[in-house]
């Protein structure tokens, strides 16, 4: 069956092979590692960042 | 009558003004605590394309645009519930969240993280592709490792489907329900007592989520 193509390509190249972090028994994937550290950077930052404050005190 | 006991004893334990606060302690104001209903926005994006991903079947989400952009939606759901969830759980961990009386909330969102974790996976089987039948593959090597491989055969997509979109779902659904009415009747944790030269402040704050 022909599937339509994509209107615009992928941001990043899917077609080549994955690329992993190898240390002993432990391997994941680049993007893996990537969000993990996403993860942390946020954790932070939401610990960190000022939250908004309103008029009224509670 | 039963009826009346289970009203009286679910509105004293839940009062109109404790399920539905309107009010909230001034330590919650803070970035931290937006991740536990962001993880809840997540799941609902993901159960609502889930169940049109259902109505279409596997060759509509792998054929057709629309069925492939669902496919999308639920993939990218799934992604931003964990990592909203395990935000969530960095942040409650470090506060002691179990602190007060609030031991089953802790445990009701640690039960969910594990059976999402289920969940994922069985969606992952349930592709209908060469990657699901890989990780069926591979899952089963696993799985049969600890013994309970005749009982969830990951080679037996009617089993591990109707576990992805019913059983698991409804489990998870269900902990959360419970997990956010429990949120409500013990309130939300104070944070650790500050350190004073007076002495040690009290371990456990009380259960009511007042600041000390």
């Amino acid at each position: 069956m022909e599937l339509p193509t994509p209107a615009f390509g992928a941001v990043f190249d899917l077609s080549h092979e994955a690329h992993y972090v190898h240390w002993h028994f432990f391997q994941m994937s680049v993007a893996n590692v990537v969000v993990i550290v996403l993860m942390i950077a946020v954790f932070a930052a939401a610990i960190l960042v000022p939250f908004p404050k309103r008029g009224r005190v509670e | 009558m039963w009826t009346t006991l289970v009203r009286e004893r679910a509105v004293s334990s839940l009062p109109p003004e404790k399920l539905l606060p309107d009010r909230q302690p001034s330590y919650v104001s803070s970035w931290i605590y937006v991740f536990g209903v962001a993880t809840i926005a997540a799941l609902i994006v993901v159960v609502i394309s889930g169940m049109i991903l259902g109505l279409g079947g596997p060759t509509w989400w792998h054929t057709t645009s629309l069925g492939r952009f669902f496919n999308g939606i639920h993939l990218w759901g799934v992604e931003i519930f964990f990592f909203a969830m395990v935000v969530h759980l960095w942040g409650k961990f470090f506060m002691g969240a179990w602190r007060g009386g609030r031991g089953r909330t802790w445990v009701t969102g640690a039960t969910t993280f594990l059976i999402a974790i289920g969940a994922a996976f069985t969606g992952y089987l349930s592709q209908q592709n060469f990657d699901s039948q890989w990780i069926a593959s591979e899952g089963k090597d696993g799985l049969n490792s600890v013994g309970i491989g005749a009982f969830f055969n990951v080679a037996n997509f009617g089993q591990m489907y109707t576990f992805h979109v019913i059983l698991l779902p409804v489990a998870v659904m269900a902990l959360v329900v419970w997990h956010v009415l429990l949120v409500r009747r013990h309130g939300v944790v104070p944070p650790y007592p500050a350190k004073s030269s007076l002495g040690p402040g009290p371990a456990s704050p009380p259960g009511e989520g007042s600041a000390p």
